[in-house]
């Protein structure tokens, strides 16, 4: 029955996605290996020597360490934050919407505008942030031009940006919450930490793995951020996969050795992923 | 927790995060007032007390300076750019999102289940992965650098976040609602055009702001994509960031950019209270 109905509802939507990103992806799988760069562009087939070459270059590995690093660092950060400020805000009366339409700001602006804006920020003798630092005692800081300070000169303005999405999640989650379990709690004289643990943060603990599984992935990705604030620098300190996998790739253009670094970030992040999301769901589903 | 400590630590913990999420912004603002001496002298902050104000920087990016920077061009492009993408993104998720929920698909081992999964699961898929064979096949298409190539590299990046929503969207309306429109002798199509969607407004909103907010926002693929004839905001503005733009002119550009999204913050929040957002995660 409908069979008509159905295929016109599902085929015009997945079709074009399938012909946008299934064509490409085949065609990297397929440039990987080959040796096409900018001297002898087209497809030869060298077999695996992208993927040899790749294991040697620690310079992907590193990378790849470094976004781990920098994803878990800045999700964990963010959820804590975000999580603290929907519990401020959820009963909050006065100001209510101006304090959440504030707090949504941040993720809704474009991470590299941010980024040109932040870097001002940042300036070593022209920037506010240092004056802050002279003014608090601790003296200048060199944000973008050591390794450690630009590593968490990135971790500040991920935090920035994308605390608002947790806030935002969670806040739903909290308003969605249904009232008689707090109220049990009350008449079983329960205080508010011992309600947050043993009330609130169960209810909550579905949509919080969502919401943290959902910003693990969009912070695989990072490299807007990267590109604008330290372009990688200084040295490699920085440089998270996408934005090598781009050097190399557009910039110097070995496509062929990028598809292979393509290719293999792609299946490492879907791995990943996909373990951390098992692995936090049945952490939930136990309790 | 109504402890006279709690609260004053809520107040201390709330006004240091307000002051985090604007000091940009209002570095920003005062920035793009300066000229160059309340720049060079170090970080000044209050106008007519640190440094002498002027609208040098927003003549310069609105194209009726001395330096001719325009962001309008890019601003109007952008626009085109999210939009189309966007509505189109909309009308092909909201379809599919429709077709999923309602009836059931098998193909050998695929049903349901794992349709939407591979929509969704594009959200994974890094831009840069896709940039070499988006740019050979904008390349073959004669529609690099066009705004028509953009978008439909940008429907990729959309359609994954309205199907997303949708789905769950129209799971949460009751299927007996079809079921009466059917009776009343509607087709399938109909029952979708003239019952369904109707009902699915807030839904609509929803998606349709987090695509804008997504295409709007993106910057890697426009960098790639796109050179001289068809240039996006975020790529002028950077490409001004990385010339010796001055800060004043830069900071005007950036608000400009951002102002848009300023007003899609207000709508997003106006939906937090109504539940649909909390049911599209769980």
């Amino acid at each position: 029955m409908f069979t008509k109905y159905k295929l016109l509802f599902l085929l015009p939507g997945l079709l074009v996605l399938m012909a946008i990103i299934l064509f490409p992806l085949g065609f990297t799988i397929r440039v990987s290996f080959s040796s096409w760069d900018v001297i002898q562009p087209g497809l030869d087939w060298i077999g695996g020597n992208n993927y040899a070459r790749m294991i040697a270059d620690s310079r992907f590995w590193e990378a790849l360490q470094r976004l781990s690093f920098i994803s878990v660092a800045s999700v964990l950060a963010q959820y804590v934050l975000g999580f603290s400020l929907a519990l401020m805000v959820w009963n909050q009366v006065r100001m209510k919407r101006f304090i959440r339409v504030l707090f949504l700001i941040p993720m809704m602006t474009t991470p590299v505008i941010m980024s040109v804006i932040w870097r001002t920020v940042f300036h070593e003798s022209l920037g506010p942030a240092n004056d802050l630092m002279n003014l608090i005692g601790i003296g200048p800081v060199a944000w973008l031009s050591t390794e450690t300070m630009a590593l968490v000169s990135v971790l500040i303005v991920e935090i920035w940006q994308w605390t608002p999405f947790m806030f935002l999640l969670l806040l739903a989650g909290l308003l969605s919450l249904p009232k008689e379990p707090f109220l049990a709690a009350a008449i079983d004289g329960a205080g508010p930490i011992r309600t947050f643990f043993n009330v609130t943060f169960p209810m909550m603990s579905a949509i919080s793995v969502g919401a943290i599984i959902i910003r693990l992935i969009e912070a695989s990705k990072i490299m807007d951020t990267v590109y604008v604030l330290t372009s990688g620098g200084p040295g490699s300190a920085t440089e998270t996969s996408s934005y090598y996998i781009y050097i190399r790739g557009l910039r110097d253009f070995q496509i062929g050795y990028s598809a292979a670094l393509s290719i293999t970030y792609l299946v490492i992040m879907i791995i990943a992923l996909t373990v951390i999301a098992k692995v936090l769901s049945r952490l939930v589903t136990e309790k | 927790m109504n402890s006279s400590g709690y609260k004053i630590f809520k107040f201390v913990f709330l006004a240091f995060w307000a002051s985090f999420v604007v000091a940009p912004f209002l570095w920003a603002l005062t920035t793009s007032f300066k000229t160059i001496n309340g720049v060079t002298s170090g970080a000044t902050y209050i106008p007519w007390v640190d440094y002498e104000p002027s609208l040098d920087g927003w003549r310069n990016v609105l194209g009726t300076g001395s330096q001719g920077i325009n962001v309008i061009e890019p601003f109007i492009s952008s626009a085109y750019v999210t939009i189309g993408a966007s509505a189109l993104s909309l009308v092909l998720g909201t379809f599919v999102a429709y077709g999923l929920s309602r009836f059931k698909y098998r193909a050998g081992f695929i049903r349901n289940g794992d349709i939407t999964f591979f929509f969704i699961s594009q959200r994974i898929m890094p831009p840069v992965v896709l940039s070499i064979p988006f740019f050979l096949m904008l390349q073959q298409l004669g529609l690099l650098d066009s705004i028509f190539g953009l978008i439909l590299v940008y429907i990729a990046l959309l359609m994954p976040i309205a199907v997303w929503v949708m789905v769950d969207f129209f799971n949460n309306i009751p299927k007996e609602i079809d079921e009466m429109a059917m009776l009343d002798g509607c087709s399938p199509l109909q029952t979708f055009l003239r019952v369904i969607l109707p009902n699915a407004k807030p839904g609509l909103v929803v998606a349709g702001l987090f695509c804008v907010i997504f295409g709007w926002n993106d910057f890697f693929f426009a960098f790639t994509l796109t050179f001289t004839e068809t240039q996006l905001l975020p790529v002028a503005i950077v490409s001004l960031n990385s010339s010796a733009t001055p800060w004043w002119s830069l900071s005007a550009s950036a608000l400009i950019s951002i102002a848009p999204l300023i007003f899609v913050a207000v709508l997003v929040e106006k939906y937090l209270d109504r539940g649909n957002l909390a049911g599209a995660v769980k």
